[in-house]
């Protein structure tokens, strides 16, 4: 014998549709507050930028919010996404880093922050941090390094890395333009591939103004200014550039 | 070393007694009902706001910060109470403008009423250790982590708040904080509806840091003046009778206004409206 189940969202009428559950209207904890950052190693420099328009729906909140910060022993942190985790995300790696200070009295290897900073983003694998984030330094050997994080503390050492709203309008493009894919020897007449190698300061903070004024272009959470921070072995430094403000 | 964290045992029976397994099956149902089988329904929090405020306005100008939050508490569509102060006074100098739920927003008011009292016995009689002790800066940094951590327990305090004063240097500070912990700041803020029938007009005027050193104090105060108009024109549940706070960096002051009403109103074309309800006469 078959058991036929009343399907209730189909053809029926209202007086039929008995709720036997009750209905619940959840408070929604997280929301989007959009924009974008860039991360890009170089040989002795890291660069990590973000824009600072700060949104809510089509809602602009504030042309200028800054998302990347210097968190100290030269290195840049930015979370991108939930603007509330964001914040609380920074603030709780500073507070450990502090804490690394006070018990151990030297500086936090870039390496050991990525590994901290899983840790923090596990931590709220069940209730996670709805973030983006991407960490900026100098390895041990003063190379430029950056490690992207996924919201739940998934980790990995890249040479570029693009996060948020913009994130799929940038990546390709620093695919292409930073690990030179698709890109052929003009040489070789299309047969070797284009060789690997690092870029001068110059070049990423072109590809990074390029990338954030096409992003404005084609995504309403991105524009207003951007901000790039750069780190090398003299410490942080910071520049701004104004970006559409439509 | 065995990895597995379910070999590692626990503490002996003998020593910590044995396991309370409501620990591991704990849930967010009331004890009480539970033990009573009255009701499967989870323990509530705020789900939506009951009594509500509307929006509050804030301007940064060259010398301050003008701030204006109208008296109105709505049930509904209900305007339930006409004489609601949103406007509080914090510390010597800190405005908090708070719209949302009215229940939460006196919430607030205890907890910050709290703040300062603790903040007063570190300070003692001393009055310029009283004025240094508590600035905006501070009530905000409170206030955020409040927000945040009360939507972090998805018991939120359901408000958008509004925080205007000086910080610890005495420069003019503004900036936003919501039921989710989201802050910012900028030198245009609104809440409510007031993001979408204020701020354009604010933002004509102040767009950026630059603009607010061009903005006189006796302008910002017709402007927000102005933007309490349209809301009122606007905003249905919105009122003709609002407090605004004017403060000056220079002097350190903060001037606060008091039942100010919504003045130059122009109701002629309301005739001319036709197809809403009733046949106009």
């Amino acid at each position: 014998m078959m058991n036929v189940q009343q399907n209730a969202t189909m053809a029926s009428e209202y007086s039929n549709e008995v709720q036997t559950q009750p209905i619940e209207h959840r408070f929604n904890p997280y929301t989007d507050n959009g924009g974008t950052i860039l991360g890009i190693a170089g040989e002795d420099f890291a660069v990590l930028a973000g824009d600072t328009r700060h949104t809510s729906g089509y809602n602009i909140n504030s042309r200028y919010e800054p998302k990347v910060f210097s968190v100290g022993d030269n290195m840049l942190l930015s979370a991108n996404g939930f603007a509330g985790d964001a914040q609380q995300l920074v603030k709780e790696f500073g507070r450990e880093l502090k804490w690394y200070h006070f018990d151990h009295n030297r500086k936090l290897a870039t390496s050991s922050a990525a590994r901290l900073i899983q840790h923090l983003l596990y931590g709220k694998r069940f209730f996670p941090y709805y973030v983006h984030t991407i960490l900026a330094g100098l390895d041990a050997d003063g190379k430029g390094s950056i490690y992207s994080f996924d919201p739940v503390g998934s980790y990995e050492r890249e040479q570029c890395r693009a996060g948020g709203a913009a994130a799929s309008l940038i990546m390709p493009f620093l695919d292409n333009q930073v690990n030179f894919k698709n890109q052929m020897d003009p040489e070789s007449n299309g047969t070797k591939k284009k060789e690997l190698r690092y870029l001068s300061l110059e070049e990423v903070l072109q590809l990074v103004r390029d990338a954030f004024t096409s992003a404005t272009e084609r995504h309403i959470e991105v524009g207003d200014g951007l901000e790039i921070l750069i780190v090398t072995k003299d410490g942080v430094t910071t520049k701004y550039y104004p970006l559409k403000r439509d | 070393m065995n990895h597995n964290p379910f070999h590692w045992g626990r503490p002996s029976d003998s020593t910590y007694g044995p396991y309370n397994q409501q620990i591991a099956h704990a849930s967010n149902v009331n004890p009480m009902a539970r033990q009573q089988q009255q009701s499967d329904f989870p323990t509530m929090h705020t789900q939506r706001p009951m009594m509500t405020g509307t929006s509050v306005l804030a301007i940064k100008y060259q010398d301050g910060i003008v701030i204006a939050a109208d008296n109105m508490g709505s049930y509904g569509s209900l305007m339930k109470l006409d004489n609601v102060e949103r406007l509080l006074k914090v510390g010597q100098d800190t405005i908090v403008g708070i719209s949302g739920d009215l229940s939460d927003l006196q919430a607030i008011q205890r907890i910050l009423n709290d703040l300062e009292i603790d903040e007063s016995y570190d300070a003692g009689d001393d009055e310029d250790a009283l004025a240094a002790g508590l600035k905006a800066n501070h009530v905000h940094e409170y206030l955020t982590r409040i927000m945040y951590n009360r939507r972090s327990k998805m018991d939120p305090l359901w408000n958008a708040c509004i925080v205007a004063g000086f910080d610890d240097e005495g420069k003019s500070f503004l900036k936003y904080v919501d039921l989710l912990g989201v802050a910012f700041a900028s030198p245009t803020l609104a809440t409510g509806f007031g993001a979408h029938l204020a701020i354009p007009l604010l933002r004509q005027r102040v767009d950026s840091e630059a603009d607010v050193k061009k903005l006189t104090k006796a302008d910002a105060i017709q402007l927000i003046k102005d933007c309490m108009k349209v809301l009122f024109y606007r905003d249905a549940r919105s009122l003709d009778k609002y407090s605004m706070a004017v403060l000056s960096e220079s002097d350190q002051k903060v001037e606060f206004h008091k039942d100010v009403k919504v003045e130059d109103m122009k109701w002629a074309f309301a005739k001319g409206i036709k197809g809403y309800g009733m046949p106009q006469l």
